[in-house]
């Protein structure tokens, strides 16, 4: 028994790397197949001894005309190589879990990002000419909307809603600040050395502030993930990547279109405003509209069940999809759809489905996720480098210094206005928090061609390189450091939320007895809109009655009893103590919102006591009847 | 009636009210002429009906609950004083007074936005929250859509989880105890308007 474990632990890991080796040759055999130096004779039926290599099939050549093995790779070369990146990402993402200590200490994101600098650097070392890069088309379409589905998914409504002024503060005005701020600055640095950096104009300045400032979904998300920092900061700085979007998306494309016209007035600025204010809205209502529909469609699959997830996710891609043909925010979209329609679905669906669609949206984050990082390591690797040892350092400082102003400064403001207050060490977080990922990267790509777009281009993967490895990886010992206040980890159990309930429902007649409109009379109203309307519409009559109340309760002995049994649930719960603290996207964390209880981190020590509550509990139970 | 409010409000009580709860002078002459406001019999204190009378309230599961804890035991009217003093419970916790171990513990500290609420569930103040009592509660809480026998081994469950002692009842403590995890000096308070 000890050899066959022996052999599991070691086995796996040594496995692991002959695959990856095995991988990695098998992209050199393709890098130097695919580099035609000579033209090749067409394939002909003439018998000729030895290898034929002509137009990327290899086939080995006896007197016979018909041929016994035959490699086509032609053929199948788009859908193969699509596969085997997706393979060598999973593949080396395994391989950082299966070395014990590295995850703790260094995020994924760097780990993926270097290794993408080494399949880049081997490409280049074997072709002699740029790897692939990631286009901007597959990342905006392909790769960037099932990362923040899933993030809309399981994002913590409650908390989120509670937040939002403060989020719509720092994304909206924050961003506004930080590329005016950026922008004016490199373009006053310029001013300063004419003689390199003369061709800049203020345009193109403030055009690469709007896609540096802003922060990065991804990049936060996975640095985020497993550092348990108090929940209000978690969905503080999250918000704000998720929402920054709008901005950013109109102040890109209002610079772009300002440096094809021949002149900017006053009047197109101030429209530019109001386009920041459609787009975001409009992707709001877009997300709205498309989530409602699914919640409805949902509603009328108890005969099909099995295709019931893949509702969800053609309802949000179709969303994201229109949203970014009327050039409006696709990333508000999906994830307003995503929330709109989650209470609603998840009461309509089976419960199977409900675990399908909850896994499926995790693997396929975690497979772009992960695309997206090792195409930033391989993207790096270029001939198209231009650098400039004042502006990329300015950038970078700049960059650090406008976000951390910003922050101290709005916060200033919103604090008065707040109930609870954002303490100095989460702003600290928050400005440090403030990682560029790929989106950068894409957009700086689909800049029009000019000078010094290489520049830029440098620049950009700089700061991203920077954000990602220097903050990416101090930011943990950092809130160790300073002390920031931790997430409560709560088992979850149906008395919180009963006394949850009740103080809602105290706040909220609190807040009628003084007459102030605060947040619960707001949420109340909307239970109440939502109770008589929605839910009628939205879900099947036998779904309806379910309390949350209800709902914990019997999550809670579904799972006990599958515990009981010793079966492992699914969507597994991870047992804390054996599984260092990695950075990682694997687990499905708790919903803290509606406190579904169906996937948490649970000790050794606390499933013990369950175990021994549902004991108790059955025993009582049967003593009842 | 603005003005004929706040001469009925003498300074010397807005001093003592701020002593004892906390509230800035402009949040207690706002309260004030809330209080007057729904006061529509003008007499300086508020009956039940009045309560009553707040539409939002008459639809709040714990409706009931909530205005009864306005009141003082056995009594049917209650001044601004009183008023008052409940609103205090809600008061956000600010920084300083975090620090300051001052005199008797304010009014709206942890331990006392604990204690209101365990009061809206322990209606006979035995300091025991009952079986029955959790009942009652969840009944009013959870609608009409649920049977008697769900109802009551979620009763049985959440008494599980919290008692400690095994006196089948949630005492005060343990009724800390299972809300320790939950941020509830956030969660207990309102912001009012300066």
């Amino acid at each position: 028994m000890s050899l066959s474990l022996f052999l599991s632990q070691h086995g796996s890991r040594m496995t692991a790397q002959w695959t990856l080796s095995l991988l990695l040759s098998a992209c050199l055999f393709r890098a130097s197949c695919s580099a035609p130096a000579i033209p090749r004779p067409p394939r002909s039926l003439h018998p000729v001894r030895g290898f034929n290599n002509s137009g990327g099939s290899l086939s080995v050549d006896l007197p016979m005309a018909l041929r016994v093995f035959s490699v086509d790779y032609h053929h199948v070369q788009a859908p193969f190589e699509i596969v085997l990146w997706i393979m060598l990402a999973s593949l080396a993402k395994l391989g950082f879990h299966w070395s014990g200590r590295l995850p703790a200490v260094v995020p994924e994101s760097c780990l993926l990002i270097m290794v993408g600098l080494l399949v880049g650097g081997v490409i280049y070392g074997v072709r002699h000419s740029a790897p692939p890069t990631l286009s901007a088309d597959a990342f905006f379409l392909f790769l960037l909307p099932p990362i923040v589905l899933d993030a809309g998914y399981f994002l913590p409504g409650r908390l989120f809603f509670e937040n939002l002024g403060t989020i719509l503060w720092y994304a909206v005005v924050g961003t506004l600040w930080n590329v005016l701020g950026i922008g004016l600055s490199l373009y006053s640095l310029c001013l300063l050395a004419p003689g390199s950096l003369g061709d800049i104009s203020l345009l193109h300045c403030l055009l690469f502030g709007s896609l540096i400032a802003a922060v990065d979904p991804v990049a936060v998300l996975s640095v985020f993930q497993e550092m348990h920092v108090n929940e209000q900061l978690r969905i503080l700085v999250f918000g704000e990547s998720l929402l920054n979007d709008a901005v950013t998306v109109v102040l890109y494309k209002l610079f772009e279109s300002f440096l094809r016209m021949p002149s900017v007035s006053g009047l197109d600025v101030l429209l530019g405003g109001c386009r920041v204010l459609v787009v975001g809205m409009g992707g709001l209502f877009v997300g709205l509209f498309f989530g409602l529909i699914a919640a409805l469609t949902s509603r009328f699959t108890s005969g099909a069940q099995v295709i019931a997830p893949l509702f969800v996710f053609l309802y949000s891609y179709l969303s994201y999809l229109t949203s970014e043909m009327l050039h409006l925010s696709g990333i508000m979209a999906i994830v307003t759809c995503a929330v709109t329609m989650k209470q609603y679905v998840e009461a309509n669906v089976s419960e199977r489905s409900n675990t399908s669609i909850q896994y499926f949206l995790k693997m396929w984050s975690s497979v772009s996720e992960t695309l997206i990082f090792i195409f930033l390591g391989v993207s790096t690797i270029q001939d198209v480098h231009m650098w400039s040892w004042p502006f990329v350092c300015s950038t970078l400082l700049l960059c650090l210094v406008w976000r951390a102003t910003g922050v101290l400064l709005l916060t200033a403001v919103v604090n008065k206005l707040r109930r609870n207050t954002v303490t100095f060490r989460d702003q600290f977080i928050i400005a440090y928090g403030g990682l560029r990922g790929a989106i950068c990267f894409s957009l700086v790509f689909l800049i029009d061609d000019f000078p010094k777009k290489r520049l830029f281009i440098t620049t950009t993967i700089v700061v991203i390189l920077f954000t990602v490895f220097v903050q990416g990886m101090t930011i943990k010992p950092l809130v160790e450091l300073l002390d920031v206040k931790k997430e409560k980890g709560a088992l979850p159990s149906v008395s919180e939320e009963i006394h949850s309930r009740l103080i809602d429902h105290l706040l909220a007649g609190i807040e009628d007895v003084v007459g102030y409109w605060g947040q619960h009379y707001w949420k109340d109203r909307f239970d109440q809109f939502n109770v008589k309307y929605l839910r009628r519409i939205l879900i099947r009559e036998d779904h309806q009655a379910c309390s949350s109340i209800l709902r914990v309760y019997q999550e809670l002995e579904r799972q006990e009893q599958r515990g009981d049994e010793d079966v492992p649930p699914p969507i597994s719960v991870l047992i804390k103590g054996t599984q260092t603290a990695a950075y990682s996207r694997h687990t499905l964390h708790q919903d803290a919102g509606t406190r579904k209880p169906l996937h948490r981190h649970q000790s050794l020590e606390e499933r013990s006591t369950i175990n021994t509550q549902v004991g108790l509990f059955s025993s009582k139970m049967s003593t009842k009847h | 009636m603005g003005s004929k409010a706040s001469t009925l409000l003498r300074e010397e009580e807005i001093e003592e009210i701020k002593k004892e709860t906390g509230f800035s002078h402009s949040q207690i002459t706002r309260l004030y002429s809330r209080f007057t406001s729904l006061d529509k019999g003008e007499n300086g204190t508020l009956s039940r009906e009045d309560f009553q009378r707040i539409p939002e309230l008459a639809i709040n599961p714990l409706g009931d609950r909530i205005i009864n804890a306005f009141f003082p035991e056995g009594e049917d009217q209650v001044n601004f004083r009183g008023f008052m003093r409940i609103l205090a419970h809600f008061r956000p916790i600010e920084d300083n007074e975090k620090k300051s171990v001052a005199v008797s513990e304010p009014l709206n500290s942890r331990t006392n936005k604990l204690l209101f609420a365990f009061r809206l569930y322990d209606l006979d103040r035995d300091d025991k929250i009952s079986r029955e009592e959790l009942l009652q509660v969840l009944r009013m809480m959870v609608g009409v859509n649920i049977s008697d026998d769900q109802l009551g081994s979620i009763a049985d469950r959440t008494i599980q989880e919290a008692d400690t002692n095994g006196d089948n009842s949630i005492s005060f403590n343990e009724f800390i105890k299972v809300l320790e995890k939950v941020d509830v000096e956030q969660k207990m308070s309102i912001r009012f308007l300066h």
